[in-house]
């Protein structure tokens, strides 16, 4: 059965699963980001995430707020590059968006995704086309929000946002960067997929398929 | 005063503009906050939040070198308990103007304007060819009018030999003299340069600092152009060596003062 609402404890299995996801990725995402960046992605998101779980260990947030801003607070902190302050900045707005609410909901989820993708723009100043994450968010809040207002789960919503986020990030490829060290770059980064676009579709699928599987309730 | 940081992905490249920049302005904080706290290149969101608390005082500017080092100085700020500035800049200029200004005095908006600015400083603005152009009411010298020696490069080459300084008052405005009664005059002064290295960094900056809080505008110019002497990189920019004459002009109620203040170091040599 699927999962109707996500909790505070769902939530936290998420991302100790997407901690684990990060992790066996990292190298991917490392040869992605030395191509047309710094190479530093995979090694900063392993950081970060290991981070994440050693904060949920020794600390139990009650609210899926809570959980997302200590998220925040922890990638912030630990994760260097751009990838710190745009992951950081993006939870930190999820965490406002869903304010003390015990549990999410479809709608939740979606304004959710939607706070976090505002926060992603206003601190990267990224637009789609940018090849940048933003090309990987932006699409997957517009197919949360559109399941959402149907009659989707939680999980619905996350695998559509996850589906659209592989297809953004996918999109990434054939676009000149205009953001980000890739820009550097110039037409050179054309013909590589952009690694935060990547792992934020990573994030996506990852939380889309742990909370299908998490506690039925 | 205001204190300022100096984010980069490198350790070293942000101890060196800060060390840098320090030159210019002993009394200011010149935080720097580079790499990623793990002895590798990145930017470190704690180091920098630190660096903003050193820096303190009634405020801070932060310069930054590339993209994420914006973000990182952005979301510190959101969080610092002082009012900062995070200013896109020229690391290396900005650090050196906003820490001149920042010495002078100058307030938080001042000094991240005076960091904003140095990226649209060439280092300095030629005036007209023609004597007798106008230029926001300055005058460029004519040597027509003046009974001592024009004023070019080859006189100032001679002037290394035998002339010290020579800086008497030579013209004020239509009006009288300048700073009477509130008059704005024009006030000119011929200097040559005695220390070695001429209108170098340190002596830019001491010039700088010595009319900044003046109410008045002046320019030195060397060589067929000119430069604001508030700004340390215009007056570099002007290439003025050691020996070399400049003519200093001011206007304003302390247009004067402003004259005999850079008269005054240039007699001392710079203190070099």
């Amino acid at each position: 059965m699927a999962a109707l609402v996500c909790t505070a404890e769902s939530l936290a299995d998420a991302l100790r699963a997407a901690a684990r996801v990060i992790s066996e990725h990292r190298d991917e995402l490392v040869r992605l980001d030395r191509e047309i960046g710094d190479g530093d992605h995979g090694e900063n998101m392993n950081r970060g995430f290991t981070a994440v779980v050693s904060k949920l260990d020794s600390s139990s947030p009650e609210t899926p707020g809570a959980v997302l801003k200590l998220v925040a607070s922890t990638l912030i902190s630990t994760v260097g590059g751009a990838a710190g302050p745009l992951y950081g900045t993006a939870f930190l707005r999820a965490a406002a968006a869903v304010g003390d609410a015990a549990e999410l909901d479809p709608p939740l989820v979606a304004k959710a995704l939607q706070a976090a993708l505002e926060g992603v723009v206003a601190r990267g100043k990224a637009s789609v086309g940018d090849k940048t994450m933003v090309d990987a968010l932006t699409p997957a809040v517009a197919a949360a929000e559109s399941v959402a207002v149907t009659d989707g789960d939680v999980a619905s919503v996350l695998s559509a946002a996850a589906e659209a986020a592989e297809q953004g990030a996918e999109s990434t490829v054939p676009l000149v960067a205009r953001k980000g060290r890739a820009s550097y770059l110039g037409e050179r980064s054309a013909g590589h997929l952009d690694p935060g676009a990547r792992s934020t579709a990573l994030l996506l699928r990852t939380f889309a398929g742990a909370i299908r599987s998490g506690s039925p309730r | 005063m205001i204190g300022l940081v100096v984010v980069s992905h490198s350790r070293r490249l942000a101890e060196g503009v800060a060390e840098l920049a320090g030159q210019m302005a002993p009394d200011v904080t010149i935080a720097p906050a580079g790499g990623d706290g793990d002895g590798g290149l990145g930017t470190d969101y704690v180091a920098v939040t630190e660096a903003i608390e050193q820096a303190g005082g009634d405020g801070v500017v932060v310069v930054y070198d590339l993209g994420s080092a914006r973000m990182v100085a952005d979301m510190a700020a959101e969080e610092a308990a002082i009012e900062v500035r995070v200013v896109d800049a020229p690391l290396v200029e900005g650090a050196v103007a906003a820490a001149v200004a920042a010495q002078g005095g100058a307030n938080l908006e001042a000094v991240a304007a005076a960091a904003r600015q140095a990226a649209q400083e060439s280092g300095w603005t030629t005036t007209a060819d023609s004597p007798g152009g106008a230029d926001r009411g300055l005058r460029p010298p004519s040597p027509s009018s003046q009974g001592g020696p024009t004023i070019s490069a080859g006189d100032a080459e001679s002037g290394r030999g035998g002339l010290s300084v020579f800086g008497e008052i030579m013209e004020t405005g239509a009006g009288g003299r300048a700073g009477e009664a509130g008059e704005v005059g024009e006030v000119r002064a011929r200097v040559v340069l005695t220390n070695s290295v001429g209108l170098h960094a340190r002596p830019a900056a001491l010039v700088a600092r010595a009319v900044a809080g003046l109410d008045a505008r002046v320019v030195v110019r060397f060589d067929g152009r000119e430069a604001d002497a508030t700004s340390v990189l215009a007056l570099m920019g002007l290439g003025a060596a050691g020996g070399a004459l400049v003519e200093v002009v001011a206007a304003g109620v302390d247009a004067v003062e402003a004259v005999r203040r850079v008269e005054g170091l240039a007699a001392r040599g710079f203190d070099e």
